[in-house]
């Protein structure tokens, strides 16, 4: 159906666009500028210069190095493991916790929650400290002088700053949920322990899931708890675990950043824009399934 | 039939005894609350400790001021303590003045109603944060801006860039969920563009500014690997004091320089609570 | 009728929280098979955890919960051959309504006769098998009228068919006795009424018994073949629908079944009560004294209306509202309010009369005549303390000729001084002279209202305060239940008189 749109229409419609115009325009353009370093990594990688803004010609050389780079491939290893064996433990962790401390007295729950907090707000210069004091006062008071440092104190390290995550993540779902449910599983036959898994778990799967995520997310960056409360183990054998965060804060340090290393940005900038679309997509369709529900 | 011929007390006994032994869901907390006791709150008791004694010749730890009154004699450590302020409360507002616009165009459904749009803004966390200083040490080398020349710039700039994402979420988050209907109520009222955002929109945001700056504020003072990094070891932060004086085995005087870290982080907790708070009440006294 | 056998026989139940306070006290109760039973009760009566004591979800503190004669109240809810359909029904969101209705069925365990490896017949315990689940989830759909319905998810219902696959969930377990919680509380107004039909036919097909929990007195007096009258975790009063709303035992179940007039009322003889300013002839019944006060509970429909002078008493029509089949009046006689229905319109403001048959009039004693607290005790300032709060107080009561000296302490006519202080006494305040306010300064302690009745021509308050001390008063005054409000009592009302004797007090 066409009709003419009268002056005032126009001049809304205008509005609108302009509106939206300068809005887009400031959103791409601090996106832009956000972008401009790992951009610049990405587009050097493709060439085998030392230093990024020497153009020696196109080249994969590059990405051939980086696998080849038993340093760099043992960082990344140990990375990913530290990420995955923290996370998972301090998703049950986590989760058990936001369970039992919902399910129990006030009180109780109060003071568990103040202790959470404390992590999530502290600085994490001082977790690392406080934590590697209590290890070396543990390793020359108790074990008389035994290395304590390795890889279980690191993972102590990473969980302390996963955990409170899991929970705050966990808890809203345990919130949200009717507190009906497991009382209807039990009436239905379930033992307490069946109605758990049948009733709440699969409530708080989203939360616990999204807590897991967000583990991953703090070992994979994390350095100064990484450096503080790491000792010998995983794949760098007997000697320090390396970390990515580590070897190229080591690197850095001594001059610009290793160009295997620009390869590996790319690598990892293409892996995370992956993830970023597949969690658009699950999103949008959760977000229609729900809509889809409230009009039925 | 048989139960009901036990006798009162022996019911009695079996109500309590299934009271106590049943499995409860609490009990599920108890790893996890031994976890927190061990790994949070024995190392800071322990931190506290060591703030307020000092190692005798014998070995022993005593009861002493030496590190406060070590802290506060030493010009060098306060400098870096008003310096680490002064950073921290710049990038904050820094990230506030460019993250608040930004969350505010993203949530509004006349800009942009692609949530890729976020996803695009937040991807940089995902990438490893070391590394992303270190490019923009580069880049910043390559263009021209040496950290060892202009420390605070490029520290400023690297941490602006590190902690917009941060800022932009609970911004965001706290964006999406404004009453739509009640800004358009304000303007129905007569209010102006202007009217409108400080009686409407900025109120109803309070929490989400309260928790973006609460992201950034804090962590801005510890971490050192950023002003590290930029300024080519030219400005010292805070968190580089404590690690340094760890480091070279200043056990009593690092910590005591925690427990001020420690300090501020409870004030500031304290007053973006009672912020939060107050706002809160005041959105609820609204309706 | 041919005589039951009880299924559930509750048998001195009481439940306590943690913080000590009753919320069922002395329950005792025998359900019939077969029979949909009903608990009515204001919000906060304990009706709900009475259903979850069954259900299993609260132990009871004390008393026993027997079914079929066998005592079931210490055994969790898993092991209770009964089944619940939740207030919010409490559907599994993550599961379709198939798996929501399989949900009892996938968990259950028959005993099968198996032969082993060595011919051995042996009995083993097997969970159904899935033939057997689809047969009876399609059956119990097909019951609650949700053929074809089984691959939706949950989430995409409306609320009376997630209310129905509640019910299928629950009754394809084939339970002894199926409880409901205010099954119907979160639906519209039609969608309502639909369902106590269908739920009626439902009970009526299955035969099993319903014991079903409700605040709403229509739907309780359509579909129970019994109701339970609860307030305060007490029974007030137990019976078929047709008894309860004709002849409630007290004011309360009155007021709350129905609407009706409530009247203080005097007997002047064994046939004769006297109130709202005339003499009505009541039908003779036992117990009731002559002078005795007592409340009159009048259906409005029983009111006869009539041309002035004809009836009993007189009064004028105060308001009008149309009913559809009828018109509802206010009639004011003297300074009371008559509620009464007629079918013929007349004007405000005309002169009528009215009348009740002797029968229609239900006498029944009075609640409350007077606050009486037992536990009070003086403090050194002379104020009566009940609860926790101080009330001033005429001690001089206490002692005939008895003056007060400068210090505080009493002194008798023979010129003795006592001193109360700490004294144990029962104080009695009349419920006239309990003055309720909205300004929270104006009295000596705060309450919230618990319970309001409108008795002809004033409202009865229950007041609680913090201290969990019941304050009834009268008053003019409208409030509703939940508002919070000030307890003031003047001095030259309190009657107080010691428990022990006075002599215990001399100090000189």
């Amino acid at each position: 159906m066409k009709r003419t749109l009268s002056v005032n229409e126009r001049k809304l419609r205008r509005n609108a666009i302009l509106h939206k115009t300068i809005g887009q325009s400031i959103i791409w353009l601090v996106l832009i500028v956000m972008y401009v370093p790992i951009m610049v990594l990405i587009a050097f990688s493709f060439t085998t210069a030392t230093n990024i803004g020497t153009w020696t010609g196109f080249s994969f050389d590059l990405y051939k190095n980086l696998f080849q780079s038993e340093e760099i491939m043992v960082a990344l290893g140990n990375t990913v493991l530290i990420a995955l064996i923290s996370s998972l433990l301090s998703t049950v962790l986590g989760t058990c916790g936001a369970i039992g401390a919902f399910y129990s007295k006030k009180r109780s729950r109060e003071i568990i929650e103040s202790v959470n907090q404390i992590p999530v707000v502290n600085a994490e210069i001082v977790i690392a400290l406080s934590l590697t004091v209590m290890f070396v006062f543990f390793q020359s008071y108790i074990l008389g002088g035994a290395n304590v440092f390795s890889f279980w104190t690191l993972l102590v390290g990473h969980m302390i700053l996963q955990v409170p995550f899991v929970y705050l993540s966990v808890k809203p779902k345990l919130q949200q949920m009717d507190p009906a449910l497991y009382e209807a599983a039990m009436d239905l036959g379930c033992t307490q322990t069946q109605a758990l898994w049948k009733a709440t778990v699969p409530e708080i799967i989203p939360g616990v899931f999204s807590g897991l995520l967000l583990s991953i997310t703090l070992s994979l960056d994390d350095f100064i708890v990484t450096a503080f409360t790491r000792g010998a183990g995983l794949l760098s054998g007997d000697k320090s675990i390396e970390t990515l965060s580590t070897l190229v804060q080591a690197k850095i340090k001594k001059g610009p950043i290793p160009p295997e290393m620009r390869a590996l940005t790319t690598i990892i900038f293409i892996l995370v824009l992956v993830v970023a679309v597949l969690v658009t997509i699950y999103r949008n369709r959760s977000v229609k399934k729900t809509r889809k529900g409230r009009e039925a | 039939m048989s139960s009901a011929k036990k006798s009162r007390g022996e019911k009695n006994f079996w109500r309590t005894l299934r009271r106590i032994v049943s499995f409860k869901r609490k009990y599920l907390s108890i790893p996890y609350f031994i976890f927190l006791i061990l790994f949070v709150l024995i190392p800071i008791i322990i931190i506290l400790v060591y703030a307020f004694t000092k190692t005798t010749d014998a070995g022993n730890l005593v009861f002493s001021f030496d590190s406060l009154v070590e802290f506060f004699s030493s010009t060098t450590k306060l400098n870096v303590l008003v310096v680490s302020l002064f950073i921290g409360i710049i990038n904050t507002i820094l990230c506030l003045v460019i993250g608040y616009p930004i969350a505010y165009l993203l949530a509004d459904k006349k800009v942009n109603k692609n949530y890729v749009m976020v996803m695009l803004f937040v991807m940089p966390m995902w990438i490893n944060f070391v590394l992303r200083t270190g490019a923009t040490r580069d880049v910043l080398y390559m263009i021209g801006i040496k950290g060892g020349e202009h420390p605070y710039f490029a520290t400023l700039i690297g941490l602006v860039y590190n902690y917009l994402p941060f800022t932009i979420l609970p911004l965001y988050t706290t964006m999406i969920k404004l009453d739509r209907s009640q800004i358009e109520a304000a303007r129905d009222l007569g209010c102006n563009p202007v009217q409108t955002f400080t009686h409407s929109i900025l109120p109803q945001s309070v929490p989400g500014i309260v928790s973006a700056a609460e992201m950034v504020f804090m962590p801005t003072m510890s971490s050192y690997v950023i002003s590290d990094t930029l300024s080519e070891g030219k400005l010292t932060l805070f968190g580089n004091s404590i690690a340094n004086s760890f480091n070279n085995s200043l056990w009593n005087d690092g910590s005591f320089m925690a427990f001020i870290m420690l300090a501020l982080i409870f004030i500031t907790m304290f007053i973006t609570n009672r912020f939060s708070k107050d706002s809160g009440r005041e959105a609820g006294r609204l309706w | 009728m041919e005589e039951k056998a009880t299924i559930i026989s509750l048998k001195h139940v009481v439940k306590s929280f943690e913080d000590g306070v009753v919320v069922v006290d002395d329950f005792n109760l025998d359900v019939k098979e077969g029979e949909f039973i009903t608990i009515l009760g204001p919000s906060g009566c304990g009706k709900t955890t009475t259903l979850r004591m069954i259900a299993g979800f609260e132990l009871p503190s004390s008393g026993e919960i027997l079914l079929n004669g066998e005592d079931i109240s210490l055994l969790p809810p898993y092991k209770r051959p009964v089944n619940t359909v939740f207030q919010h029904y409490a559907l599994f969101p993550h599961l379709d309504v198939y798996d929501n209705v399989a949900f009892g069925l996938k968990l259950k365990k028959v005993p099968v006769e198996v032969t082993d490896k060595n011919g051995n017949k042996k009995i083993k315990m097997k969970h159904l098998s899935n033939k057997v689940i689809d047969e009876r989830v399609l059956r119990a759909l097909q019951i609650v009228d949700l053929d074809e319905m089984e691959d939706r998810d949950v989430s995409t219902l409306s609320g009376g068919q997630q209310q129905r696959v509640a019910i299928a969930r629950a009754i394809v377990n084939e339970p002894k006795v199926l409880l409901l919680d205010e099954p119907l509380s979160a639906l519209d107004h039609k969608m309502r009424k639909d369902m106590q039909v269908e739920l009626k036919e439902m009970h009526k097909k299955l035969g099993i018994t319903f014991f079903y929990v409700t605040h709403d007195q229509e739907e309780a007096l359509t579909m129970s073949d019994r109701i339970v009258i609860m307030r305060r975790g007490e029974i007030q009063q137990v019976g078929t629908p047709e008894e309860i709303y004709n002849e409630p035992v007290n004011a309360f179940v009155a007021d709350f079944i129905g609407e009706s007039n409530i009247y203080n009322g005097t007997m002047e003889r064994p046939d004769r009560v006297r109130f709202i300013g005339s003499v009505w002839k009541c039908p003779i019944e036992e117990g009731f004294q002559v002078n005795e006060k007592v409340d009159i509970v009048i259906r409005p429909e029983d009111v006869i209306l009539l041309p002035e002078n004809e009836g009993i008493a007189n009064g004028v029509i105060e308001s009008k509202i149309f009913k559809g089949v009828h018109y509802e009046y206010i009639v004011k006689v003297g300074k009371n309010e008559v509620l009464c229905r007629d079918t013929r319109n007349h004007e405000v403001g005309k002169a009528v009369s009215i009348r009740v048959e002797p029968d229609n009039l239900q006498l029944m004693h009075k609640d409350f005549t007077i606050n009486q607290y037992a536990d009070a005790i003086i403090d050194n300032n002379n104020n009566v303390i009940i609860g926790e709060d101080p009330f001033e107080v005429d001690v001089t009561q206490l002692l005939k000729g008895s003056t007060l000296d400068e210090q505080g302490y009493l002194i008798g006519p023979d010129g003795k001084k006592y001193d109360l202080k700490n004294a144990p006494v029962v104080a009695e305040v009349p419920l006239d002279k309990i003055t309720l306010s909205d300004d929270l300064s104006s009295g000596q302690s705060n309450g919230t209202i618990i319970s309001s009745v409108w008795i002809g021509d004033h409202w009865q308050y229950i007041v609680r305060t913090d201290d969990d001390e019941d304050f009834v008063a009268n008053s003019p005054y409208t409030w509703n239940v939940h508002d919070l409000v000030s307890i003031a009592i003047a001095k030259e009302d309190i009657a107080i008189r010691l428990k022990k004797g006075i002599e215990e007090y001399v100090i000189g």
